[in-house]
């Protein structure tokens, strides 16, 4: 039996509106294994935020279960959801990701920081996580002093640095030019598959998914269907160009 | 708890140095209202010691007036037949008589002539100011003086010179001299510096009405009394009240109050500074709500990463603090370089308790005007700051 890093099972997010009830993610089960990297698609509106910040343990789900390391996110309360989004998740987000009053290195290290683990092999394991980034050189720049795609980047590094279960990036390429995108999807997968964290992506740019294991579509908030294996997903891939 | 605070101090020491330049200004303009508030503080301890230095400095328990008079020692008028009758009261120690009078101190070359209190006390008794340098008076009727510290300074007069008094006459001026046996601390009264004579000389040298000048009655204005108990004071005071007529009795501290002015000009001053205080917690609130607006999708970030609240309110407090405690050190540094410059006329006096609860105030109102800022902060909810909500 097959254990995950990551399984979701029913859930369901409604709204209440001036219109009625709204329902932004709908009865949604998916698993996520150790050293899988996924990815959320699905039109503008289908969800898919919602279901990311479920994951995330920033939104509690209306009803189902969201279990993360055999810990059910969705019971539990405001503090405990901290301490899991601190411990178990990493996260990269589409913009204003990196604290600004903190260089690079200080930013990857304020997540071992927060978690009361920086001591000298945390530092160099930060410095040594950047290098490979290829931020050698930028290491003591503030995020205003780098490029939309270094301070991706860096936000990849803070991400992975305290070992999470889980990493989450919502739309991590959308300020990017193209060239640099597919740099930051294949490094993040790399390195999620390298170190065997269970990596969610959330994009609307269906070009990224080329280095994911697998993709979810979403649509009004239902998984309506999964693109397993490399041919299907390139299938995808050369679909959305058309 | 530790741990929060370790990194909320991290966060906000990284913040404010990385931003020192706009965080400097906001310290500057702490600094200014420091320096007011400051200043508004020696301003109205100046004028309080000014206008009560010589009755605060008494060694009396008790003053007599005459009966009406309010307490107030220049609508008094009040004989040696009563102070007779004071002394023979039960529970009275000692009592003397003091005489108040405005004067002008002729000083050499073309020198404005300087206007001081003059007071006449009896040699020996309570009124008669103690000494720092030369001898007390020596006899009720001597042409001697002590003049207080303020007026040595204003006059250059020392010991064993002769001073020059011009007073009124009826209708013309008259001068006269007296030598100066010693000289004591500050003895302001009603804002002037002063001179203390013998009570028989200060009748005699006074400025008078034409009615009073050829009168041979000694008139005095108060009565200082000490007594043999000073648990007593209420029983002693309605004693003299009943068996000396036309006489009221105050403590120094009621005396004082009814100085002309002097509450007015104080609750004046407090307001001032309660204003200017108030005016701070406004300015000092309004940069930290500013600055939390701008920074709200820092703070969903800090927060979406696993920082708890704690150490975003955390931060927020020990910035606040950072500033103002910079901003009050360069005002009251500000304020101390400024006051070496003032001359001796501007009355300023920075006394340590006022200054001390003006500085504590002042770092008081950092994280009071802070705090709907920080409430805000907590607040902050990572999803909408992060524009993932729906």
């Amino acid at each position: 039996m097959t254990t995950y890093a990551l399984e979701t099972q029913s859930v369901i997010k409604t709204y209440q509106s001036e219109s009625g009830t709204i329902q932004a993610v709908d009865d949604v089960s998916l698993q996520v294994a150790a050293g899988e990297f996924v990815a959320l698609v699905g039109p503008s509106g289908s969800g898919k935020t919602t279901m990311l910040s479920i994951l995330a343990a920033l939104l509690q789900p209306t009803s189902g279960k969201v279990v993360l390391d055999g810990q059910d996110l969705a019971g539990m309360n405001d503090i405990d959801r901290v301490a899991m989004r601190r411990e178990k998740i990493g996260f990269t987000f589409q913009a204003n990701n990196l604290v600004p009053y903190l260089t690079a290195v200080e930013n990857v290290e304020l997540m071992l920081r927060l978690n009361n683990k920086l001591n000298k092999t945390g530092k160099l394991r930060a410095r040594e996580l950047l290098a490979r980034l290829g931020l050698a050189e930028r290491m003591h720049n503030l995020p205003g002093q780098m490029s939309g795609g270094q301070q991706q980047r860096v936000a990849i590094a803070r991400a992975l640095i305290h070992n999470p279960s889980l990493v989450l990036a919502d739309e991590p390429t959308a300020s990017l030019d193209t060239e640099r995108a597919y740099q930051v999807v294949e490094t993040f997968a790399g390195l999620i598959h390298e170190q065997k964290r269970a990596g969610i992506m959330v994009t609307h740019d269906l070009r990224m998914v080329e280095f994911v294991d697998r993709v979810l579509l979403i649509q009004d908030g239902k998984l309506v269907r999964i693109y397993t294996g490399h041919s299907e997903i390139m299938e995808l891939i050369q679909g959305s160009r058309h | 708890m530790r741990q929060t605070f370790s990194i909320a101090s991290y966060l906000a020491v990284k913040e404010v140095w990385r931003n020192r330049g706009r965080f400097l200004l906001v310290s500057l303009v702490i600094a200014l209202i420091t320096l007011l508030v400051l200043f508004i503080a020696a301003l109205g301890e100046g004028l309080g010691n000014g206008n009560r230095e010589y009755l605060s400095k008494l060694d009396a328990d008790l003053i007599i007036f005459q009966a009406k008079s309010d307490n107030v020692i220049a609508a008094s008028r009040l004989g040696r037949d009563r102070l007779a009758a004071v002394r023979r009261v039960d529970g009275v120690a000692d009592a003397a008589m003091i005489g108040t009078s405005s004067a002008s101190l002729i000083l050499p070359g073309d020198v404005e002539p300087l206007k001081v209190a003059m007071l006449g006390v009896e040699p020996g008794r309570s009124g008669e100011p103690s000494v720092l340098e030369g001898q007390q008076l020596s006899t009720d009727l001597a042409s001697e003086a002590i003049i207080d510290r303020n007026t040595a300074i204003r006059s250059s007069l020392a010991v064993g010179d002769t001073l020059t008094v011009r007073t009124t006459q009826g209708t013309r001026d008259e001068f006269f001299d007296l030598r100066i046996v010693g000289i004591s601390e500050g003895q302001q009264f009603q804002l002037q510096p002063s001179i203390f004579v013998p009570f028989f000389t200060w009748d005699r040298i006074r400025s008078k009405s034409e009615a009073e000048v050829n009168s041979l009655t000694s008139v005095g204005n108060v009565i200082l009394v000490k007594l043999q108990d000073p648990a007593q004071l209420e029983q002693v005071s309605q004693r003299l009240v009943s068996q000396v007529s036309n006489i009221e009795s105050a403590t120094l501290t009621k005396a004082i109050q009814a100085l002309p002015g002097y509450s007015a000009q104080q609750s004046t001053l407090n307001t001032q500074g309660g204003f200017t205080l108030f005016i701070g917690i406004l300015v000092i609130g309004g940069f930290f709500q500013i600055q939390i607006l701008q920074k709200v999708a820092q703070i969903g970030v800090l927060k979406a990463i696993g920082a708890a609240n704690p150490v975003v309110a955390f931060s927020s407090i020990i910035q606040i603090i950072v500033i103002t405690v910079i901003g009050v050190l360069i005002g009251s540094l500000l304020t101390f370089s400024f006051s070496l410059f003032f001359p001796p006329t501007v009355p300023i006096v920075f006394n340590g308790t006022t200054s001390l609860i003006a500085i504590i105030a002042l770092l008081l109102i950092g994280p009071l005007g802070g705090l709907v800022s920080i409430r805000y902060a907590v607040r902050i909810e990572p999803l909408k700051a992060l524009g993932l909500s729906s």
